[in-house]
């Protein structure tokens, strides 16, 4: 029978049970989703580093966007616990802000930019209290922040998509929380929105706020992250970018997708011995 | 309540005989309506299926309730031509003619407003039907317009059906029949993947239309039986029972076919042998009471998934306990488990732990040797030997063939062989540095599932 | 005819009971599930029939628990049939509502002697007598529908003003108002508690067809008309009194144009009036209306078609030599290759814009039309070179992609085109400098 030492990594103290990091922002232990008998999640162990840019990155049906339905408590879990800040999520509410994939929603809905960022602002209020000008006009600082202030009445489908994405990111931003999960929030947008979006999560990050971001494009995870979960099914590696995101890494997660792969290591070669912050 | 023991006590002498009679269709009357409705079933049966597939289940609704005004005008015109207005086969055809204008103006109101089904099909069936129901009031006032009887196409009057009616619905259930085995093919790709369709050059459109105009057809003939509220549930509730017992389309539509053919023969049985049973809604009841007990039993049903689902987190619990002990084992190097070195393995609460631990004992693959420390048997290790081996195959699927591995991997599976082939096992094996049968060492660092790479 | 008293309170229980469905009903618009409103209205009917059998009464208050009951259970059961059975939304509903429809009408039936429910009058409603059965009100005479009814409406409003953003967020994104700890299913549930509460106190009086009717058209007719959640319920309650009114005013006066004595059902025609402002609304909305968006549609027609005729001359005057023919207007309408009605429209508006002149149809480019000309050239190209040089399309595809572009690019994105400025497009033809 082989024997193996225990590792570092390993945190656990015997008799104790495993604990989770009061000051992580983001603690998933033992995490199982399924849906009927196919496992879409299978033992995952993560906590979020706090003040940081954190990337989920997975191919197709990894189970990304489910993770973080997952920790939001939005699908039933077959095993596992979820912390915020050392506390169950029921408790931490107002702690943490989504951002759902755009298509989550529909668009035509008779509602201006405003009026969606408003209702970052709801949670605040609580149930039965009425809309006042004081959360218009955080709303309003929201949209500022991302640049839209001036589409602000305009209703959400005359909008682009590139626009929607930073609706969306507003109304994060609106729910001033202190973790952030967004869905794809890069996905499908242009040069110029993808810059700004990751702007604001630079400027999030500067004033100590966690971030964690679905993400599609490996490309770009070394310039925008600091820290990346690979995911398929199960937790690959996850770490700061510089020591995580390796070859091997990724080959473990994509398997043989050798195009995204082959993008990627030579993304990555050119970014070898680029120091990062 | 305390009224329905009476009834039934008062009916109770009566019902046995009665039944018999309309059982062996001593009755020409009784023959004529259960031979009318049978048919019937059977064809709303057959066409639901695929309206029921292709998600169109309350298009049926819009359609069946536009239908009123189309033999409203139908009425109207023969008379004002000078023609018996009571002609049924006029007033079916305006009914038909509704209710292909009807599925006209939801696709229309779908394709040129932001407006979805739902919204299109509401406005389409309560515009028509407060259209009918105007035409009818004025129908009212016409001379002989009190004796048409139109209303009873709204509620439906199975006892009054002819031979002649029954023959109009026998046939045309039959042509419609007909109609869907010659084109089942096409209306197959219509219901599973329009776009595909489409795409490959398929005249979806007309498809569509063919579709729609069976529904219509069969509508118009359920409406003055049943009623055009009860027509849907013809058209809705048997495909959708089917659907609790198989997902292969020839299967769901025979079946479907018969569950209607079946609830719409005894309907009429009950009907005609229990005092004041109106024959539509006793049919629609029979359909809607097999619905629900298929929605319990039925192979895709709760209770199937339940067992299922609790057999198999029952043996995913096992299954963690036998590894954690496996992997216990291999760490310290020891025979013996301390029940808190499990403890530590995953996140369970002292109480779970002790309780699956219980059972696992029970189950006579784990002895006690104190209160605080556990040994696997023989059989144990056996089952734990196939559970780690197992496991670790997986992961190593999972990191060696990550770009298809999410839609093949079935943790439940008793053993990795019964999903990957041979082949493939022992790479994985050799991958791993592990003899044939052998368990493997994990891919990972033991103890915590992810950890850092 | 003549108004009478009597029209005044059939058209004002009728307002009232559209508007208390309406509300209900917009937001179920808003959320795909009009068809809940269907649903409910048919499922009241065991309701009302075992609450009348099990208290021997129609007292309004038992009628009310009853239908509170069966809209949640019917609410429950769609919902229970869906997840249980995974069958779609709209089925489940048919299942649901025709089971226990069917169940209510057997109930009638079999217990014909002890309750006293009229199916014909549950569907057609009896508006048309709401006049005759009045109550005392503070010393006031009224109708009593118009009291049930206004105090459904009453209740709605006072709901809509007190959930207000519970409402609107749960209806727009389910899984934020879930992340935030309102609670979308308690929401909905309180929803189609309010559409069951407000059907029973509209069926007695009006029935269920206007029912049906005012719970979808009216909020679906608003939806078309505003962008805004708040105009939009606005636009709501007036699309259901306007239907109430003209249908009311259509009973009473459509008969009559086809030798009709006596009057129409003024429910039916109240629906179908809806049904007409709809279809107003749909042809006539200013923005989302099929007139607005086909004249839109036009407009752009006409415009990229004036635009490439200019192109067109621009082009042809670089490529021509000395005592080359000028194009005609028909080679012009042959090369734009769209209706003739938007070619002859886009000709006439160069030549009123000064751009083109024709002299013995002939076309020529004036200098006007020339620096507008070359403008669009100038961007045609720059898109061309930037499609190639950025992009990689291959040159052969590159024409039909600027073509389009061309007509769409806004001075800044000019701007940034022009830094790839070489002076050539792909095809080695000169990019015309920006003009003055």
């Amino acid at each position: 029978m082989p024997t193996r030492e225990p590792e570092q990594n390993v945190t656990t103290s015997p008799g104790l049970g495993p604990e989770h990091s009061p000051r992580s922002p983001l603690s998933i232990h033992d995490l199982t989703v399924a849906y009927d008998r196919k496992p879409v999640l299978w033992d995952v162990d993560l906590d979020v580093p706090a003040g940081e840019l954190v990337t989920i990155v997975g191919p197709n049906g990894a189970g990304k966007s489910t993770l973080l339905k997952a920790a939001l408590g939005l699908i039933p879990v077959a095993s596992g616990t979820v912390r915020v800040f050392g506390k169950p999520m029921k408790s931490q509410r107002s702690l943490v802000a989504y951002v759902p994939q755009r298509e989550s929603v529909d668009w035509d809905f008779p509602v201006t930019a405003l009026d969606v960022v408003t209702m970052g602002r709801y949670g605040a209020l609580g149930w039965c209290r009425p809309v006042r000008r004081r959360q218009k006009n955080e709303a309003m600082q929201a949209l500022e922040r991302v640049g839209l202030a001036d589409m602000a009445s305009r209703q959400i489908s005359q909008l682009s998509g590139g626009q929607q994405q930073r609706v969306f990111l507003a109304r994060a931003l609106a729910q001033d929380a202190q973790l952030f999960l967004m869905d794809e929030p890069l996905a499908s947008v242009d040069a110029a929105t993808e810059q700004a979006i990751v702007d604001v999560l630079r400027s999030l990050r500067s004033e100590g706020r966690t971030v964690v971001v679905v993400h599609h494009d490996l490309q770009t995870v070394n310039d925008y992250f600091d820290s990346v979960i690979l995911l398929n099914m199960r937790v690959v590696a996850h770490g700061p970018v510089e020591t995580a995101f390796t070859p091997e890494a990724l080959r473990q997660t994509y398997g043989g997708q050798l195009t995204i792969l082959s993008e990627a290591s030579e993304r990555l070669a050119r970014s070898s011995g680029v120091d990062h912050p | 309540m305390s009224h329905l023991p009476l009834v039934l006590a008062s009916d109770q002498g009566t019902w046995w005989p009665a039944f018999e009679r309309a059982l062996l269709l001593r009755d020409a009357n009784t023959l004529w309506v259960v031979l009318g409705v049978l048919s019937l079933g059977l064809a709303s049966g057959t066409v639901g299926a695929f309206l029921v597939l292709r998600r169109r289940a309350l298009t049926s609704d819009a359609i069946s309730h536009a239908t009123l005004p189309g033999i409203a005008v139908a009425f109207m015109v023969m008379v004002a031509f000078g023609l018996a207005g009571k002609s049924l086969l006029g007033l079916l055809l305006g009914a038909y003619v509704a209710g292909l204008l009807a599925m006209v103006a939801i696709v229309l109101i779908q394709r040129t407003t932001r407006l979805k089904d739902d919204a299109a099909i509401g406005i389409v069936l309560s515009v028509f039907f407060g259209f009918g129901i105007c035409l009818l009031s004025l129908v009212q006032q016409m001379p002989d317009g009190n004796a048409a009887g139109l209303e009873r196409f709204i509620f439906g009057k199975a006892a009054t059906m002819l031979p002649g009616d029954t023959r109009l619905i026998g046939f045309t259930s039959l042509g419609v029949i007909l109609l869907v085995i010659v084109f089942f093919k096409e209306l197959a790709v219509l219901c599973f993947d329009e776009s595909w369709a489409a795409a490959r050059g398929w005249p979806v459109l007309a498809l569509d239309f063919l579709l729609t105009g069976l529904v219509a057809l069969v509508t118009v003939l359920a409406i003055q039986s049943v009623g055009l509220v009860l027509a849907i549930a013809l058209l809705i509730i048997p495909p959708s029972t089917a659907l609790l017992w198989s997902h292969r389309l020839p299967v769901v539509v025979i079946a479907s076919a018969l569950i209607g053919g079946f609830s719409a023969w005894l309907g009429a049985m009950l009907s005609a042998s229990v005092a004041r049973m109106p024959t539509g809604p006793v049919i629609v009841l029979v359909c809607a009471a097999l619905f629900f007990v298929s929605l319990f039993i039925g192979r895709r049903g709760v209770v199937p998934r339940w067992l299922s689902r609790r057999t198999l987190s029952r043996r995913v619990d096992r299954q963690h306990v036998l590894r954690a002990c496996w992997e216990c084992i291999e760490t310290t190097g020891r025979e013996e488990v301390a029940i808190s070195d499990l403890h530590s393995m995953r996140s369970w609460t002292t109480g779970e732990l002790a309780t699956l631990v219980t059972r696992c004992v029970r189950r006579g693959s784990l002895v006690r040797v104190d209160s605080a420390s556990l040994k696997l048997t023989e059989a144990g290790r056996e089952r734990a030997h196939r559970v780690v081996r197992n496991h670790r195959l997986w992961e190593a699927y999972l990191i060696h063939h990550a770009d298809i591995a999410p839609s093949h991997v079935d943790r439940d599976a008793d053993a990795i062989e019964h999903v990957l082939d041979e082949d493939l096992i022992v790479q994985l094996e050799h991958l791993l540095g592990a003899a044939a049968g052998e368990v493997p060492s994990s891919p990972h660092a033991l103890g915590g599932s992810g950890g850092a790479a | 005819m003549t108004w009478q008293i009597y029209d005044t309170w059939v058209v004002i229980v009728g307002a009232l009971c559209a508007m208390a469905c309406a509300l209900p009903g917009a937001q179920l618009v808003l959320r795909r599930r009009s068809m809940m409103g269907d649903a409910i209205s048919h499922a009241v009917l065991p309701g009302v029939a075992i609450a009348f059998l099990v208290t021997a009464s129609s007292d309004p208050w038992v009628m009310i628990a009853g239908a509170v009951v069966i809209g949640i259970l019917t609410t429950v059961l769609v919902d229970f049939v869906q997840r249980a059975g995974r069958t779609e939304v709209g089925a489940s509903m048919g299942i649901v509502f025709t089971a226990l429809f069917a169940l209510g009408l057997v109930l009638i039936r079999l217990f014909a002697d002890d309750v006293h429910i009229d199916p014909h009058v549950v569907i057609y409603g009896s508006i048309e007598l709401s006049y005759l059965d009045q109550v005392d009100v503070f010393g006031w005479s009224i109708p009593r529908g118009a009291v049930v009814n206004g105090a459904a409406l009453l209740i709605n409003v006072i709901l809509f003003l007190v959930f207000a953003k519970e409402l609107k967020l749960t209806a727009f994104d389910e899984s934020l108002a879930a992340s935030m700890g309102f609670r979308p299913r308690l929401v909905q549930g309180v929803l189609m508690a309010m559409t069951a509460v407000t059907a029973v106190m509209a069926f007695e009086t009006v029935g269920s067809i206007l029912v049906v009717a005012m719970i979808v058209v009216p909020g679906a007719s608003a939806w078309l008309m505003v962008d805004r959640y708040g105009p939009m319920l606005a636009w709501t309650m007036a699309f259901a009194v306007g239907a109430a009114v003209l249908g009311h005013l259509a009973a009473l006066i459509v008969p009559g144009w086809f030798g009709f004595d006596g009057g129409m059902s003024t429910s039916g025609a109240m629906a179908v009036m809806s049904g007409v402002l709809f279809v107003a609304a749909w042809t006539l909305s200013p923005r989302h209306g099929l007139i607005a968006r086909a004249w839109a549609r036009r407009q752009l027609a006409l415009r990229i078609a004036k635009e490439d005729i200019l192109g067109l001359l621009y082009r042809f005057e670089e490529g021509t030599r000395q005592g080359d023919e000028p194009l005609s207007a028909s080679d012009i309408r042959e090369a734009l290759s769209v209706s003739r009605s938007v070619a002859v429209g886009a000709l006439r508006g160069v030549r009123g814009a000064g751009q083109v002149t024709v002299v013995s149809d002939r076309l020529q480019l004036t200098d006007d039309g020339r620096v507008a000309a070359r403008a669009l050239v100038r961007t045609h190209r720059l898109w061309e070179r930037f499609l190639w040089e950025r992009l990689g399309l291959r040159p052969d595809h590159l024409h039909g992609t600027a073509d389009r572009l061309e007509h769409f690019t806004s001075p800044s994105m000019i701007e940034e085109l022009a830094e790839h400025d070489e002076g050539e497009d792909p095809h080695g033809r000169p990019i015309p400098p920006a003009g003055e």
